[in-house]
């Protein structure tokens, strides 16, 4: 599904976020490519979520501008706005499933208000997004009765729902055994590969971030701005960043 | 528990800007110890200091407590701008002190207690009662244009949850609206009985009851059980999905919140109150005829067709009006609170209480209003 374009999938110029007069992280400016895997990283607290929040649209910026395609992201922009929602899926740091809902109504949702397959194609659908996050056989659970990883890779089959263009993930292998982590780090670089999809990725395991990013940007300290871009191996490597460095390599020397 | 057979004491000696701060004894939880404030505020009494060491030659146990004074001690001197060694404390204080202040406090971070003067709060207090306007009308706004969208046909909510709130505040109310309707009849029989009685009039409790229930007590008593039943379960609800993220979720996904979560509620619940309401003034009429028949020895038939004579079409139609407005308020007022929802457990319960104390606010005033309406038009 590559558009053969040169067009970044996002591009974020001079992004400032606060919550009231408390700034975040000021002047962000960065591209995410088509089929990227972007790692967002630094330091907790730092406002790696926040950034994820401001990129899908539930938190608006202080100053600054986001663009899909190159069509600002913005609700004042109505028919491009839910059209670019509709391109991209969320995973959220919890989960955030609708716990009225069991897993496959969760994930068929989305399916029921955008696309006009049959109940019977959707509930495949259904079975074979949770079968790709190791959920098979969970369709009839509600989010309470299964466990905090689980809820978690069940979020994820949501957010994968309508295949979309984009998939922002928080966090998407915290609190999830090595095992299951691991599969999860398989199945982004698998849909990357299969369906040409750009990952936008929360994240501080160190192990996935150099299995599977493909670009990064490194936030600094509450308050200021971006310290480092680019390909984390590369970074590791050739940065000259002490912060960087150290969070790269775990504090220990390299 | 402190124990008294575990002392501590302290010692300070200054030398020009140098200060030592000699501590011994027991420095454990159950021990008699001094402030850090207070060491600290003799510490610079006298003169300036620049330099403090603390030493504890003499030392006889320690746990976490002597750690734990350190640090308050070091905050203290940092904002003095003096210079504290500790370095000469047991080992594992030292190294446990090292990794408490590895990571500095960052500037701005610290938040100072909320006491702050009157003024400021009035005026924040102001601040927020107008930001709750702004949301209250941001939010009937947005109702007004999802219904809009259901018109026709465009509103992004399933059947599905539409039934179940008709379920959940239709037939599931059917027992609590019972005994209310019922036992307000009764009541209201009893109370007049008593009083008509004086005048031999007994057969006007049939007047009393079938006014005062159908066209506004059925209402208004249906209408408090409701929005003590629904409207707090439906701010308890989306205040919980907010909680959870669930309707940021939904927002990612393009859906309106207003129209899947609110829409349902509010139309499930406006189609519902009439129908509560004509049930709750069947039973309350006939908890009028039960203290009639028993306790006033009225033929059944006579309190019935006394009742069917006062009650006309335009009764029943205002208690069936004010029900819809109810229905209305109730849903709107339990929705609105719980999509304002903080993201705290907390703050789902404040949610749910103001939800209920609003809604009920509102049905108080909206009987007053109709009742005045009804009254200037003369019906």
């Amino acid at each position: 599904m590559n558009h053969g374009t040169k067009i970044p999938a996002i591009q974020v110029r001079q992004l400032t976020m606060a919550y009231g007069d408390f700034v975040i992280q000021r002047e962000l400016s960065f591209d995410v490519g088509r089929g990227d895997i972007f790692i967002i990283m630094g330091a907790s607290g730092c406002g790696k979520s926040t950034l994820l929040k401001h990129l899908v649209g539930l938190n608006a910026p202080a100053a600054g501008e986001i663009f899909f395609d190159n069509v600002r992201f913005t609700p004042e922009n109505s028919a491009g706005y839910d059209r670019i929602l509709r391109s991209f899926g969320v995973l959220f740091q919890s989960g955030a499933l609708w716990s009225s809902m069991t897993l496959a109504e969760n994930i068929m949702l989305a399916m029921d208000q955008y696309t006009l397959f049959t109940r019977q194609e959707k509930m495949e659908r259904a079975s074979f997004k949770l079968g790709l996050v190791g959920l098979a056989g969970y369709e009839g659970y509600y989010p309470a009765q299964i466990s905090g990883g689980m809820r978690k890779r069940a979020g994820l089959a949501r957010a994968m729902a309508l295949d979309p263009q984009i998939l922002f993930c928080d966090e998407p292998s915290a609190g999830l055994d090595p095992l299951s982590a691991r599969r999860i780090d398989d199945l982004i670089l698998e849909l990357r590969e299969s369906l040409g999809t750009t990952f936008v990725v929360v994240t501080h395991e160190l192990a996935s971030i150099f299995a599977i990013g493909s670009n990064s940007i490194f936030l600094g300290p509450v308050g200021q701005t971006a310290i480092a871009h680019g390909d984390p191996t590369t970074l590791r490597d050739t940065s000259r960043d002490s912060r960087v460095k150290e969070f790269l390599f775990r504090g220990e020397k390299s | 528990m402190k124990d008294p057979a575990k002392t501590s004491s302290f010692e300070i000696r200054q030398e020009e800007n140098r200060a030592e701060l000699r501590i011994s004894g027991s420095w454990v939880a159950d021990s008699e110890r001094s402030a850090p404030g207070e060491i600290f505020a003799l510490l610079t009494k006298t003169a300036a200091v620049s330099e403090l060491r603390i030493t504890a030659t003499e030392l006889q146990e320690s746990d976490m407590s002597l750690p734990t004074f350190v640090f308050a001690l070091h905050r203290l001197c940092q904002q003095d701008n003096i210079s504290l060694r500790f370095d000469e404390l047991p080992e594992a204080a030292t190294r446990l002190l090292g990794m408490a202040l590895a990571v500095p406090e960052q500037e701005g971070v610290r938040r100072e207690s909320d006491e702050s003067s009157v003024l400021s709060r009035i005026g924040s207090d102001a601040i927020a009662v107008g930001r709750g306007w702004h949301a209250t009308l941001e939010f009937i706004g947005g109702c007004c244009l999802a219904l809009g969208r259901m018109a026709v046909g465009r509103a992004q909510f399933r059947g599905s949850d539409l039934w179940t709130v008709v379920q959940e505040c239709g037939a599931r109310a059917l027992p609590i609206v019972s005994l209310i309707g019922f036992l307000m009849g009764l009541i209201l029989a009893f109370v007049s009985a008593m009083q008509l009685k004086m005048f031999g009039a007994e057969i006007y409790v049939a007047n009393l009851v079938g006014i005062g229930i159908v066209r506004v007590l059925g209402a208004v008593m249906t209408g408090i059980v409701m929005a003590g039943r629904t409207g707090a379960s439906f701010a308890a609800e989306l205040g919980t999905m907010q909680v959870n993220e669930e309707i940021d979720a939904l927002e990612t996904l393009g859906i309106s919140p207003i129209d899947f979560l609110v829409l349902p509620r509010l139309v499930g619940l406006t189609l519902m109150m009439p129908l509560l309401c004509a049930y709750a003034n069947f039973v309350g009429l006939l908890g009028g005829l039960v203290v009639g028949m028993s306790v006033l020895d009225l033929p059944a038939r006579l309190y019935i067709n006394q009742s069917m004579e006062v009650l006309d079409l335009t009764q029943v139609a205002i208690g069936l009006c004010t029900s819809i407005v109810f229905g209305v308020l109730i849903a709107m007022a339990g929705c609105l609170q719980g999509m304002l929802c903080g993201r705290s457990s907390a703050a789902v319960g404040t949610a749910t209480n103001t939800a209920v104390v609003h809604s009920i606010t509102c049905i108080v005033v909206a009987t007053a209003i109709i009742t005045v309406i009804c009254s200037v038009l003369g019906i």
